[in-house]
């Protein structure tokens, strides 16, 4: 099943052009999505007129080389592993949902571009991928929704209490799971069902796609915009008009406050994790 | 005036959730980030604020102690023990910064033992302080408090 390219065997039903036209569509709704979303919620504007208020407070000018590298950290950082969660276990979800996706989609349009016939064999690796990046993206999908989703993990609703925040992790994890079965039945020839988990497949991933106004599906575009933004206003010294990071062992910072040298000694100890010593689980 | 949240800093985390004294803060529907259901119930006690790891929450402070249109942020670093305030009037001429130590005590320390105590005389119970008001809650108008006026020292491990 495994190594089965399961679009080479549609394609005995449903022509490759067809398959084709059907990825563009999705892409084009994705496109659509976000520019209607970006104006519905003037997301764009705000995220501009943010930017020259930052500037306008900024205390040093930051050039184009410092933002390339600003952008190169942020790209490390919060965009390759979403180093912006502060909950270990959502970023590792976060990770296989984010990769699975990536890969399933990747591998999903290589094999109807170039493989999408029996006459056309893909190598092995392709729908081993497919088949792996659905898995990962049900791993950290499921993970998120049973155990991590802070509207349950947090403020004890039940899990299957579904509202329009779950339009993206629903609609994402259908795809997946519905396309494993589909693969599955297929593979073991199982006539009718192969039809309905196919369909169900479809349904699942137009919905994911078609949904992007509604559902959150656009945060993986406007996210790593934010991330950047975050880090060239504290570049800049305007950080948001938030205190600075004071470095307490700095004799200029032990000067301008007489108190923290008096309590904390010149060399002040590390003083305990806090909150982060525990998960937020006191509702 | 009561919290607000930018929505693009969020990552719907729930510490504020977890923290809020009036359970006011909760994760909304739409786009499962953080927000304020009840801002008329908000009495601006910045625990969320402080709690949040991306400052994604602000407050406009009360107008007694800068003009309207103010910024007032706060940085809780609890690894360094210390919290850091900045506060910022709207014509950027006023941008004042403030550091000091986190005095809060360890989670479940702080419990006194009223029963240990002797009953309150005549006199106390006149007055117009509380039963057992601790030192440290000046009513003589002295000096500032401060940790040594009141024999207290830091130690490491601060928790919320």
């Amino acid at each position: 099943m495994f190594m089965s390219n399961p679009f080479a065997e549609l394609s005995a039903t449903i022509p490759a052009a067809v398959m084709q036209g059907y990825v563009i569509l999705m892409v084009l709704l994705v496109i659509g999505g976000t520019v209607l979303d970006m104006i519905h919620k003037k997301s764009a504007q705000y995220f501009f007129e943010n930017a020259k208020k930052a500037q306008q407070n900024a205390k040093r000018t930051v050039d184009t080389g410092e933002k390339a590298s600003i952008a190169l950290k942020t790209l490390a950082n919060e965009v390759l592993t979403s180093g912006e969660f502060c909950n270990t276990q959502r970023r590792i979800s976060h990770l296989f949902t984010m990769y699975g996706f990536i890969i399933f989609v990747a591998t999903t349009a290589i094999l109807i571009f170039a493989y999408p016939t029996p006459a056309t064999p893909a190598p092995d690796i392709l729908p081993l991928l497919w088949h792996i990046g659905a898995l990962m993206l049900c791993f950290g999908g499921y993970w998120f929704w049973f155990f991590i989703r802070v509207d349950v993990s947090s403020e004890g609703l039940s899990w299957f209490r579904l509202e329009r925040a779950d339009l993206f992790i629903v609609s994402l994890l259908t795809t997946a799971t519905f396309g494993l079965i589909w693969s599955y039945m297929q593979f073991n020839g199982m006539g009718a069902w192969t039809t309905l988990f196919f369909v169900l497949f479809i349904a699942a991933s137009t919905t994911l796609f078609g949904s992007v106004l509604w559902s959150k599906f656009a945060h993986m575009f406007f996210k790593p915009a934010a991330a950047f933004q975050k880090r060239v206003a504290h570049a800049d010294g305007s950080s948001e008009n938030l205190p600075a990071d004071f470095d307490l062992t700095d004799p200029e910072v032990q000067k301008k406050f007489p108190d923290i040298p008096q309590y904390m000694g010149k060399n002040p100890a590390y003083m305990g994790a806090g909150i982060r010593r525990e998960g937020s689980s006191h509702y | 005036m009561p919290t607000f949240v930018y929505m693009t800093r969020c990552d719907g985390c729930g510490q504020c959730v977890d923290i809020c004294p009036s359970d006011i803060m909760h994760i909304d529907k739409t786009l499962r980030r953080a927000y304020n259901i009840e801002p008329n119930m908000c009495w601006e006690c910045y625990s969320c604020v402080k709690a949040c790891p991306h400052q994604a929450i602000d407050v406009r402070g009360y107008a007694d102690f800068a003009p309207l249109g103010h910024s007032v942020r706060v940085l809780r670093d609890e690894e360094k023990g210390t919290i850091a305030w900045r506060i910022k009037f709207r014509n950027g001429k006023k941008d004042i910064e403030l550091l000091a130590p986190i005095t809060t005590k360890p989670w479940g320390t702080a419990i006194p033992d009223l029963a240990g105590e002797s009953a309150p005389s005549k006199e106390m119970r006149d007055s117009e302080l509380l039963f057992n008001e601790p030192k440290y809650v000046r009513m003589d108008e002295g000096g500032l408090n401060t940790l040594e006026s009141n024999g207290l020292t830091l130690k490491e491990g601060v928790y919320y």
